[in-house]
């Protein structure tokens, strides 16, 4: 009887686990959501060899994903940067980083939209939705 | 990639034994304009790798791998590292220099070697057996293979690992004291 209650507690902790875990946090939609997987794959094959698995970068030549502070600040140059590529000095993580970003022209604005869902919102970036609209108006906005 | 011989043993029976490629002679510049050579390497096993430091593709994994492995041998003064940059028009020791110290490498124990195109092809092709070539038509320009090649201490290839794949570069990281027990018989 014991040993019943007990796998029944287990079991209902996994439930409630994976209820926890499948549940939007914020109530983020499905679009976004389908944003992100997609701009998760996008990451996976053009950007991970650079910026690493976990957004770590790579010591002080490629910088890492996971300054939130950066991120937010430039969240409307982003898909500039993505898309023409990016050179010149930047702090980011309290660094100084001074490489090229190859440029990226083969992506449309949905696909930069995906992009920087994932980016955004992966390695401790949590800025919500950006609209595949945000990434053609602020590619009007390059330097 | 393995070539054998048929050796003779003392009894008179014969085995099949590995012929391993083997570096011969080199001369490069290194990130701090000095010449390196063989003896650079001597008593060591070391990693041997080609790379550019403006490479977008595969480069800066494989490097980022390496410099785990780099850490972990830090004080081991009988490992070393070779990276060549197949970038001759670019990548000069004062580029590589600035590199390897971004990289966060500031000593002997990592070497950045640059040479005429001929030479680091010619190696990379027929004695580390790594293909690298030029093509235009590529974003990064050049084109070559991951492979990060463990070398003994009498010069020989003695392992091939994808420096792309971390559980590769693990591997070797294992392999390396291994290599070295061979010389403590």
């Amino acid at each position: 009887m014991k040993r019943k209650h007990l796998l029944l507690s287990i079991f209902l902790l996994v439930l409630t686990g994976i209820f926890y875990s499948c549940s939007r946090e914020g109530g983020t939609s499905l679009e976004q959501d389908m944003y992100y997987a997609n701009g998760r794959d996008l990451y996976i094959q053009h950007c991970q060899n650079c910026h690493g698995e976990k957004g770590e970068g790579l010591e002080n030549l490629i910088p890492p994903l996971t300054d939130t502070t950066y991120l937010k600040q430039n969240r409307n140059k982003l898909a500039c940067y993505i898309k023409n590529g990016m050179e010149g000095k930047i702090s980011v993580d309290g660094r100084m980083f001074d490489e090229k970003m190859p440029s990226h022209e083969e992506f449309t604005d949905i696909d930069l939209a995906q992009l920087i869902v994932f980016i955004t919102n992966a390695y401790g970036n949590k800025q919500g939705m950006y609209t595949t609209a945000e990434a053609a108006a602020d590619l009007q906005n390059c330097k | 990639m393995r070539d054998t011989k048929t050796v003779t043993l003392a009894d008179g029976t014969t085995q099949v034994d590995t012929v391993y490629q083997t570096i011969p002679d080199f001369s490069f510049l290194n990130q701090d304009s000095t010449y390196i050579n063989n003896d650079t390497f001597k008593k060591k096993v070391y990693v041997a790798d080609f790379f550019f430091t403006s490479c977008p593709s595969i480069c800066p994994i494989m490097h980022r791998n390496m410099k785990k492995v780099y850490e972990e041998y830090k004080g081991n003064p009988e490992v070393g590292f070779l990276s060549h940059t197949i970038d001759f028009k670019y990548d000069k020791p004062s580029v590589l220099k600035k590199y390897a110290a971004k990289l966060g490498v500031d000593d002997q124990k990592w070497q950045f070697a640059y040479g005429s195109k001929e030479e680091i092809y010619t190696i990379a092709e027929k004695s580390y057996l790594v293909s690298a070539i030029v093509d235009s038509t590529q974003k990064g320009m050049y084109v070559h293979q991951g492979w990060l090649v463990l070398i003994d201490k009498d010069r020989r290839a003695r392992g091939y690992y994808d420096g792309t794949d971390a559980k590769q570069v693990e591997q070797m990281a294992k392999d390396i004291p291994v290599l070295l027990a061979e010389y403590k018989k």
